[in-house]
């Protein structure tokens, strides 16, 4: 076993060249990089000055793609092909996208793996693709500015993401080329940004309202140790729920239904915008908007977006809870993000910690500032002894177990890394496989959480039923993404692991990307499609097969002789067939003509395996 | 370098005696001086293997330190070093009265939670909590004295009893967030 190297605090192993790394805060509505330059950190302006880039992509007739202002020009006049505020589709399925995208003006399509993916002129593309472009684009601002090659970035992400929307964002730095160092939550970057900057001990609460998501963090600092003790928030909810509420009110006065076109969806949402942040400097703003005049006033804006507001603190009071701290204990309140400059937000947030919140920093650029700070010490540049940072997982992880229902492995707020271990047995004899559904979320039904993974341990070793022990283990690493992995340990044998992620992209798609570089074929994806039906085709006949072999018994002569008729139709199938929805049908056939096959077989293990469990108590008492 | 620390016990971790006494002040600092040692962002570029040791090597000082801050799980791991298995959630103890006493608390506990969102439903909740945490400090003082004397038996009915204190805590705080809402 290899043992760790462990410098000496303050020395660096060996002299280095100096590496270059930065710090990006990718967000829903503007993202930002930054680096260090001696000492300091800075946020990169684009040749023409400007840092702040718009989180929109334009997809054009000719082809091209344009990030940023100039694709925001777009918005107006091309909505279909202008894709803004992507985050919030960033690691979502299907269903998440019913319900947000009904506020998006794109046309959305699931791709042949389930995943939704928006129709532009230049193809489907995904919302990692288009963030991505994003990436990419600063990427190259900072490459300009360095002059060199970009070796590494720390990329921030909301506190309150879950794994699959934090892969999702790992994913789009690979598919930009980029080297991640660190995902970075984003009040804790907040958190570096503003501590190292004021030397601050005691506990600190950053309360972070984006575009489109809230995040609050609750931080012990001291000497150097940003401790986060808790995090809570809303991954769906920030200043463009402000917009929206805005532009529905508007809607509403001019006395149109809600089935409007792209367009006019637009422009209430831009002049809603307009008069939000005109109504920071003054008590009311005129509209003019869709040939209706009108104003807004702050107290009419306060009407509309308190009750979003007052679902933020009913967070941070649910974040103190978890942290084990009481609110007056809390001594200073940091703002970060945009949506932090509604003058009733600062009120509401002054009022709740009863304290002046800070805002010295510039909520826009406070994260991507802190992330620098990580991405320099990380590279290697400074030595970092006077920088630790103790991240938490923001949602609890756990797995399906009978009815429907969730075990928790890791709570919330757990300290990451941290690493879980989990015993299982076989339910029958000779089993080899088992197969395990990782969620993670707080509630108790799996219906209500968020489906993270569907594993199958193979190659278990075949003993008689409840003879086997595998260990599972789940690992959450510093960036809040987990592995699990599974040993028999009666043999030692390790477990061959199988992933099926809910959401977001497998690894063989992510390297299929990068390879066609965003112009993958049809064929190439329905030829993959294809290979999934056979393996799983095969699987089937497997199982089938043998299940008909040792069990036959349970079944009528014509029952049985059904069956072996399905399973020699679906190897047929499985031989000639090269349309995967073709085979995929039949898979799913046989495998409705043979459940209650399958729930005689499950019942009557489940009666041996009760029978064993009683033996065992009395042996006991 | 996981291996060479999960091999010790979680007081060795932190140079800590084994025994109830924690002082928490100690026991912090020692935990941030061992992260700081052995966070995986102090083997960021290093090779696969490293940081993958890094990590297990965290995530174990993390689990060592969750589990010697938590009273329940601080006895249940006492009793572990001495080869007793007390997180076992189907042990029930046989103590009649304590169990009338748990069901008390309960109907009184689900009372508060019918009366629905008020400030009053808060601050009657407020007053259970304070009765239920400080018996539960009591059950501590319990084990403690059990444990010291190397009772086991009876450390371990009392560890039992702790467990429903524990869960009872957190229903008090799920409470506490629906009438808060």
């Amino acid at each position: 076993m290899a043992l760790l190297q462990i410098s000496e605090p303050g020395a660096t192993p060996q002299p280095h060249q100096r590496k270059h790394a930065v710090g990006i805060d990718l967000g829903t509505t503007n993202s930002l990089v930054a680096l260090v330059r001696s000492g300091t950190p800075e946020i990169l302006a684009d040749e023409t000055g400007v840092a702040l880039l718009s989180s929109v992509v334009h997809y054009a007739t000719d082809g091209s793609r344009c990030v940023g202002a100039d694709a925001q020009q777009q918005a107006l006049s091309d909505p279909l092909n202008t894709l803004s505020s992507v985050k919030r589709l960033l690691g979502r399925g299907l269903t998440d996208v019913d319900s947000l995208g009904a506020q998006m003006p794109y046309e959305f399509e699931c791709d042949d793996g389930g995943m939704p993916k928006i129709r532009t002129r230049q193809g489907m593309v995904s919302p990692i693709q288009v963030s991505a472009e994003i990436l990419r684009t600063l990427a190259e601002r900072a490459e300009h500015a360095l002059d060199g090659i970009l070796d590494g970035a720390v990329i921030t992400v909301p506190a309150y993401f879950d794994d699959a929307q934090r892969q999702a964002t790992k994913d789009a730095a690979t598919l930009a080329g980029i080297k991640v160092l660190r995902l970075l939550n984003e009040p804790t970057a907040a958190a570096i940004a503003y501590g190292l900057d004021n030397a601050k001990e005691g506990i600190i609460a950053i309360y972070d309202l984006g575009g489109g998501t809230f995040d609050i963090s609750l931080l012990r600092l001291s000497r150097g140790v940003f401790q986060v003790l808790a995090t809570g928030g809303d991954s769906a909810l920030g200043g463009d729920d402000f917009d929206r509420a805005i532009a529905d009110w508007i809607r509403r006065k001019i006395g149109l239904d809600s089935s409007l076109d792209p367009f006019q969806q637009r422009q209430l949402l831009v002049s809603a915008r307009a008069a939000k942040e005109a109504l920071t400097d003054v008590d009311s703003a005129p509209l003019d908007v869709l040939g209706w005049h009108g104003q807004l006033t702050r107290q009419q804006l306060a009407d509309l977006i308190a009750p979003m507001i007052d679902n933020t603190l009913r967070a941070c009071k649910r974040a103190a809870r978890d942290a084990g701290v009481k609110i007056a204990e809390i001594d200073d309140v940091v703002l970060v993000g945009g949506s932090t400059r509604t003058p009733l937000v600062v009120a509401k947030v002054a009022e709740f910690f009863a304290c002046t919140p800070r805002t010295n920093l510039d909520p826009d650029c406070v994260v991507a500032l802190g992330a620098a700070l990580q991405a320099e010490m990380l590279i290697g540049n400074q030595s970092g002894d006077d920088l630790l940072l103790l991240d938490v997982i923001p949602l609890s992880l756990g797995i399906e177990t009978m009815g429907g229902l969730i075990e928790k492995i890791i709570h919330r707020n757990t300290t990451i890394p941290v690493s879980k271990a989990q015993e299982f047995t076989t339910f029958k004899d000779g089993q080899t496989s088992m197969a395990i559904h990782v969620l993670q979320g707080e509630r108790e039904l799996v219906d209500d959480c968020r489906s993270l993974a569907r594993f199958d341990l193979r190659d278990i070793p075949p003993m008689v039923a409840g003879a086997a022990k595998i260990r599972v283990t789940y690992q959450v690493d510093a960036d809040g993404l987990l592995s699990v992995s599974a040993r028999e340990l009666v043999s030692a044998v390790e477990s061959r692991i199988e992933v099926k992620p809910s959401y977001g992209l497998a690894e063989t798609e992510i390297t299929q990307m990068l390879k066609d570089s965003y112009s993958y074929a049809r064929e190439d994806m329905a030829a993959r499609a294809l290979r999934e039906q056979q393996v799983e085709a095969d699987r089937m006949i497997g199982d089938l097969s043998a299940a008909l072999d040792s069990d036959a018994h349970m079944l009528t002569v014509s029952q049985v002789q059904c069956l072996r008729v399905a399973v020699a139709e679906l190897r047929d199938l499985r031989r000639i067939c090269s349309e995967h929805r073709t085979l995929a049908q039949q898979i799913e056939a046989v495998g409705k003509a043979s459940e209650p096959f399958a729930a005689l077989r499950m019942d009557s293990s489940i009666k041996s395996a009760l029978a064993g469990h009683t033996l065992d108590e009395i042996d006991q008492d | 370098m996981a291996e060479v620390i999960s091999s010790r016990s979680y007081f060795d971790i932190f140079s800590l005696p084994i025994g109830w006494s924690i002082e928490s002040a100690v026991l912090d600092s020692r935990y941030r001086q061992l992260q700081r040692q052995f966070h995986p962002d102090r083997y960021a570029g290093k090779s696969d293997v490293d940081i993958r040791l890094a990590v297990q090597t965290a995530a174990l000082i993390n689990d060592a330190y969750a589990t010697l801050m938590s009273p329940l799980k601080r006895a249940q791991y006492l009793l572990k070093l001495d080869g007793v298995k007390a997180d076992q959630e189907s042990h029930i103890t046989s103590d009649g009265e304590f169990l009338m006493a748990q069901i008390e608390l309960r109907e009184e506990l689900a009372e508060v939670g019918e009366s629905g969102a008020s400030s009053s439903a808060l601050a009657a909740l407020a007053v259970l909590e304070q009765r239920i945490a400080l018996t539960y400090v009591g059950l501590q003082d319990d084990f403690n004295g059990h444990y010291s004397a190397g009772e086991q038996t009876a450390a371990f009915e009392v560890v039992a009893k702790m467990q429903f204190f524990a869960k009872l805590l957190e229903h008090v705080e799920a409470l506490e967030e629906q009438l808060d809402s």
